[in-house]
């Protein structure tokens, strides 16, 4: 009875084609906004910031970016990881050769080399589809975290391999390094979230998101309606690793702070978590990559405080449960539910819609 | 632009010439020396048995296909081979015997598809989606929903087009070339597989277009009622080559026609 | 010969016989390929899986003991103290048989007619679970495996090769794993009976026409699932044996199922639906790998590039021929 669409008339082509057609749905993000960005900051510590909502928000990112390239247009990607090492390293060496450059820019530099970077290894995808991209890309991201590894400069000669950021400050309040209080790390992600996200909405219904979407329904028939493919394609690539680069950039500047490449950014630690959470999530929905990024970051806690803290398990035995549990969930979701979280959300909301009278 | 170049060309004349078009795929050959022209705003028809090339000959004119020797004039220019990119850019929208749609987007997007040629914003304005942007998708968005009311889809406009019957979604693909307002019009088979009501309804829908619209029209179709009743002028193939030529009274009494179609009597 | 040339020929000699390694296990992904059109991401973990069960089975360990000693706080280990290697090989065949079976029932048949790329991630999940599995029913420490192969080098060869060597030179003989050789062999038996089931069987002929045409065989009454699970249980077999020769080699560990990926470069190269394309594009990678880890990344002095060199040489080559050395020419219809 609440949650229902009678009465509300669009009269402009304008209005129904906006992000939020029902006024209901307007309200409750407008609701949540409020809460993200003037109640969270007042309560967040450091355990928020760092468990939950800052990984949250660079999953989120880095989902949204892997579901332009595979849910949208339709090219399966297994270099997350190297993108988002592109990012990272990107950030690490704009910040020595540029010392004053404000921290903003340096994360959006780092995007835009990325996309570059995308662009790059997004040329076969021309010449070869399905798994053949799927497994080129993978080279893609072996051949990325060897050249970080095996060549010095790129993490400045340090005996450790490791890169380490540097403390930067926005309004004079320092978003990245070790004095970083936990809501401006939280209010700087939240914001580069928000916008790029509405930025990724905005082209998805839009002329770019319809090419992408013509490109992976049927790639002959888009073609022949005048969608150049490679094009498109290669725009899919250059986006979808500018938000990966970004987040890869959060990552190591805002998150970790210091990192060693082959540990952080191995295809078993980014490529595939990421996989699973536009999978699970829903390829192709922009809501499905925030739902995949929350529940990959919360089931391990929660997994964790069953299995660890109530039945008493070592955590090494742990770790193979929810290895297991993800594999299982990934499999089940694939059966039950294809398109994954976001599909499921908006038939809890057709319920609602009629309900408490079905009928 | 040969876009420009074929809405100069008066009505009633040649918009393309085919000339010896043989087209062979390793050892097979599925046209041998073709040779027909296309008026500007006929109805124009390929007819033949199955087999016989007419869909590699639409899929030589929009570009999908190279042929392997002969010339494709278009709107007055010789060339050796048409690109599917260029073909769209210049007005030839197409239909597939086997549909081919967009079957994850819905109906509205399906047409809005074919609008993206027209569509000049950039993918940064698209990104911030203010001004210039909107005002583009909402002329867009209103081009396409003439053409949904046209086609009477409006019952189906977010449905997505994997899930609608198959006489839907052939009208869905017609609407999709339709949204693309193209001078040429090329359709394959688009009445297969159809009841009676559906294919006068077709048949009433491709007379509009070419009633209303000027659009010239090249179609295959098996169903000879139908080829008779719409068509100005047919083409007939046989083995990849043509064996016939004129209008439909003609072909009706073509030797060689009824031959291929009905054998010859030993 | 000069110490060179005897230098070089060693190297292709141990190309081609890692290649071979990887050929075995890309032939387990093409025949599933093949057969039910699934790109079996889960190949690798088979491979460990397999060798796991193996050992598991060889020193008699009870299946679960950590969970159960953890959760009940008993002490079980070992039903029995060890078990002749014939044996335990059969019972894990029977187990790569029952896991087939068990994925057709639980995973495959609910995934019929959805897109190749929703089957492939399912294979990831499937890696994860047989992963997890893998490690929970038999713990994660590395695991030694001797099914009674020999290995090291070989003293013989070492011998008369210095002679071959050139007069006054420095030369020690060549090193070429007995082990390599072993599984050279094996693979050649085993192809080769492949080859002649699927010329020779009913089953085989059956198990062509399902390659060929799912449909089409479906309508002349082959079962597609009892194929299916066929199919699934000669690849974990082909899986179990390439687990015991990388497991021997390098004992059983997690890292046995990232050869999988070793052999993603030779499908490329070969090609998906092609058995000679798996053989020949294994031996091709496994022998420019090794040439090139010795004169190039030895003449750069960048070292460590297998990592990648196998991709790499496989993508240049998709870029000349994108349907890969044997596979069927692509011909795009509208």
């Amino acid at each position: 009875m609440i949650y229902k669409e009678t009465g509300q008339f669009k009269s402009t082509y304008e209005s129904d084609h906006s992000i939020f057609p029902l006024i209901q749905d307007k309200i409750a993000f407008n609701l949540l906004m409020l809460v993200a960005f003037l109640i969270v900051p007042f309560f967040i510590d450091s355990y928020w910031e760092k468990a939950i909502l800052i990984p949250f928000l660079i999953y989120s990112m880095a989902a949204i970016g892997l579901n332009i390239l595979t849910g949208y247009c339709g090219q399966v990607s297994l270099g997350t990881g190297g993108f988002m090492a592109v990012g990272a390293f990107a950030t690490y060496k704009i910040m020595t050769f540029f010392p004053d450059l404000n921290i903003m820019i340096i994360v959006l530099l780092s995007g835009v080399i990325t996309a570059f970077v995308g662009i790059l290894f997004g040329l076969p995808s021309l010449r070869i589809k399905g798994f053949y991209l799927a497994v080129a890309t993978l080279a893609s991201q072996f051949f990325i975290i060897w050249l970080f590894n095996k060549v010095p400069w790129f993490y400045n000669y340090s005996d450790t391999g490791q890169i380490t950021v540097s403390e930067r400050t926005m309004f004079g309040v320092a978003v990245t390094g070790a004095n970083a209080p936990p809501y401006a790390t939280y209010l700087f992600c939240l914001i580069l979230v928000v916008v790029l996200g509405f930025a990724a909405k905005n082209m998805i219904r839009s002329k770019i998101g319809r090419s992408w979407m013509a490109i992976r329904d049927m790639d002959i028939a888009a073609e022949i309606i005048g969608v150049p493919p490679l094009k498109t394609k290669l725009s899919a690539f250059a986006i979808s690793s500018f938000y990966i680069g970004i987040a890869g950039s959060l990552y190591f500047a805002v998150y970790l702070g210091a990192l060693e490449v082959t540990e952080s950014f191995d295809i078993m630690a980014i490529s595939f978590p990421v996989l699973f959470m536009i999978i699970i999530g829903g390829l192709g929905s922009m809501l499905g990559s925030f739902l995949g990024a929350a529940f990959i970051v919360l089931l391990p806690i929660f997994l964790k405080n069953v299995m660890v803290d109530l039945i008493g398990l070592s955590a090494v035995t742990a770790k193979h449960f929810e290895i297991t549990i993800w594999g299982l969930l990934m499999v089940v979701f694939l059966i039950l539910e294809p398109h994954g979280l976001a599909r499921l959300w908006s038939i809890a909301k057709e319920k609602l819609r009629k309900w408490p009278f079905p009928y | 632009m040969s876009l420009a170049k074929i809405q100069s060309i008066p009505y009633g004349k040649e918009v393309i010439k085919i000339k010896n078009i043989s087209l062979a795929f390793g050892g097979v050959k599925a046209l041998t020396d073709v040779s027909f022209e296309v008026k500007k705003g006929e109805v124009f028809a390929i007819i033949g048995p199955n087999g016989a090339g007419k869909s590699s000959m639409l899929n030589v004119i929009n570009g999908f296909y190279k042929p392997t020797s002969g010339q494709i004039n278009f709107a007055g220019e010789d060339r050796k081979e048409m690109i599917p990119e260029f073909a769209a850019k210049s007005g030839i929208a197409r239909t597939f015997q086997n549909i081919a749609l967009f079957k994850g987007m819905s109906t509205l997007d399906n047409l809005m598809t074919g609008r993206l040629l027209k569509q000049k914003q950039n993918f940064l304005m698209q990104a911030l989606y203010f001004g210039p942007v909107q005002k583009e998708e909402a002329y867009h968005r209103d081009k396409v929903e003439r053409v949904i009311d046209f086609l009477d889809l409006q019952a189906i406009r977010r449905t997505p087009v994997g899930s609608l019957p198959y006489g839907l979604q052939k009208r869905v693909e017609l609407g999709r070339a339709l949204a693309m307002e193209p001078e040429i019009l090329l359709l394959d088979e688009p009445m297969a597989g159809m009841n009676v009501e559906e294919k006068q309804d077709m048949s009433r829908f491709v007379l509009t277009a070419n009633d209303e619209f000027k659009t010239t029209i090249v179609l295959i179709e098996h169903d000879m009622s139908v080829v008779m009743d719409i068509s100005d002028r047919i083409v007939v193939l046989d083995y990849g080559k043509k064996i016939g030529e004129g209008n439909p009274s003609e072909i009706l009494k073509n030797k060689a026609v009824i031959d291929a179609y009905l054998g010859v009597a030993d | 010969m000069s110490v060179e040339l005897l230098n070089f020929i060693e190297t292709v000699i141990n190309g081609l016989m890692s290649g071979i390694m990887y050929s075995l296990v890309a032939l387990g992904f093409v025949l599933i390929f093949k057969a039910s059109g699934v790109f079996n991401f889960a190949q690798g973990v088979f491979a460990l899986f397999a060798a796991l069960t193996l050992v598991g089975f060889q020193t008699g360990q009870v299946p679960f003991s950590h969970l159960i000693n953890e959760l009940f706080g008993t002490n079980f280990h070992n039903w029995y103290p060890s078990l002749h290697s014939f044996f335990a090989i059969i019972l894990t065949i029977i187990t790569m048989i029952v896991l087939a079976w068990l994925i057709e029932k639980l995973v495959l048949k609910h995934l019929v007619n959805q897109e190749p790329i929703i089957l492939f991630m399912a294979t990831i999940g499937l890696a994860f679970v047989l992963e997890g599995v893998g490690d929970l029913m038999w713990g994660s420490d590395v695991k030694v495996l001797d099914v009674g192969i020999p290995s090291g080098g070989s003293e013989w060869l070492e011998k008369t090769t210095i002679g071959w060597a050139s007069e006054g030179s420095e030369y020690y003989g060549m090193y070429i794993d007995v082990l390599n050789v072993w599984a050279t062999i094996i693979a050649v038996i085993l192809v080769t009976a492949l080859a002649l089931f699927s010329q020779y069987t009913k089953t085989g002929r059956a198990l062509r026409a399902v390659a060929d045409d799912h449909q089409a065989a479906l309508s002349v009454g082959i079962s597609l699932r009892s194929i299916w699970v066929l199919v699934w249980a000669i690849s974990g077999f082909i899986a179990m044996v390439a687990g015991i020769m990388w497991g021997t080699e390098s004992g059983v560990q997690f890292s046995l199922s990232l050869i999988a990926l070793k052999a993603l470069p030779v499908l490329i190269l070969g090609g998906f639906t092609s058995i000679p394309g798996a053989i020949i594009g294994g031996l091709l990678i496994g022998l420019g790998e090794k040439l090139a880890e010795i004169y190039i990344g030895g003449l750069l002095d960048i070292g460590a590039i297998e990592n990648w060199f196998a991709y790499f040489m496989a993508l240049v080559f998709l870029l000349f021929r994108p349907q890969g050395l044997f596979g069927d020419k692509i011909i795009e219809r509208v």
